[in-house]
């Protein structure tokens, strides 16, 4: 894939995540689980911060930033 | 593109749902699955395993929206995504649930007549005779009215669904979804209990 930007990774507003599992269905890497039903948590370790799960996040609660 | 999941295909379950639904109303009655399951992933396991996974709705959306490219692919607005317009959303189809049972109840006790017709959006009647053919009497009436009732409800939300689907994200129905948003506020009382 060329399109990775490994400098930047997934970060979920959990307070508005619906828990719909959209985001852990298209992530290439499987780096996203739906914590107890109830918000999606992202293994920062195998994100590589392709961008798929806010693409396909209804809620649009998940966004691609800087790696601290 | 990842690989298709055997789940991913479930879609085919609303297909034939709803086209059932055009042969015998009494079909309707099959959706009450769609009804159980999610509460059983959710009470039984405190997890969202239906939404994740099994739903077909989601998968139906997501097939159409995301793979089929029929969705705009914008962002829902953020009163959409509130808590208020979640939770009132999902107060008020609980509410017209509640109706659609009293209706039933009404038709069993001989209060009310059998009423042949599928409601759009809890306002506008559609003739729907022609799925139902009473079985020469063997058909309790209650028990084609409950089917009717929850048809209507079926068909509503798969309405609201597609055109939310079109105008903004492909699983933009998730959001605001009475299910989706039940069985996430029992998850949540779960993982803190
Ligand atoms: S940015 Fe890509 S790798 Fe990271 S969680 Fe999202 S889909 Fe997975
Ligand atoms: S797609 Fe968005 S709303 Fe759905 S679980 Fe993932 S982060 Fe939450
Ligand atoms: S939120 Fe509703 S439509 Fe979406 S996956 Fe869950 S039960 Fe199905």
């Amino acid at each position: 894939m060329a399109t990775i930007t490994p400098k930047r990774h997934a970060v979920v507003d959990t307070s508005h995540c619906v828990a719909c599992g959209a985001c852990a269905e298209v992530c290439p890497r499987g780096a996203i689980t739906v914590w107890k039903g109830s918000y999606s948590v992202v293994d920062d370790g195998l994100c590589i911060g392709c961008g798929l799960c806010a693409k396909e996040c209804p809620a649009s609660v998940i966004r691609l930033e800087a790696r601290p | 593109m990842k690989k298709s999941r055997w789940y991913n295909y479930l879609w085919i379950w609303s297909v034939i749902y709803f086209a059932m639904g055009f042969f015998h109303i009494l079909f309707a009655w099959l959706g009450l699955i769609s009804f159980f399951l999610p509460l059983i992933f959710a009470v039984g396991w405190g997890n969202k395993g239906f939404c994740n996974r099994y739903c077909d709705r989601g998968q139906l959306l997501r097939a159409l929206g995301g793979q089929k490219g029929f969705s705009r692919r914008k962002d829902v607005p953020d009163w959409m995504k509130g808590k208020a317009f979640r939770y009132g959303f999902l107060a008020f189809f609980m509410a017209m649930f509640a109706n659609m049972l009293y209706m039933t109840y009404r038709v069993y006790v001989g209060a009310a007549e059998l009423s042949e017709t599928v409601t759009l959006f809890w306002s506008i009647p559609v003739p729907w005779s022609f799925a139902y053919t009473g079985g020469a009497g063997t058909i309790e009436p209650w028990v084609a009215q409950f089917a009717f009732g929850f048809y209507s409800m079926m068909l509503t939300s798969a309405i609201l669904g597609v055109l939310t689907m079109l105008a903004y994200k492909p699983r933009s129905w998730c959001v605001y979804c009475p299910m989706g948003t039940m069985t996430q506020m029992i998850c949540k009382w779960k993982a803190k209990a």
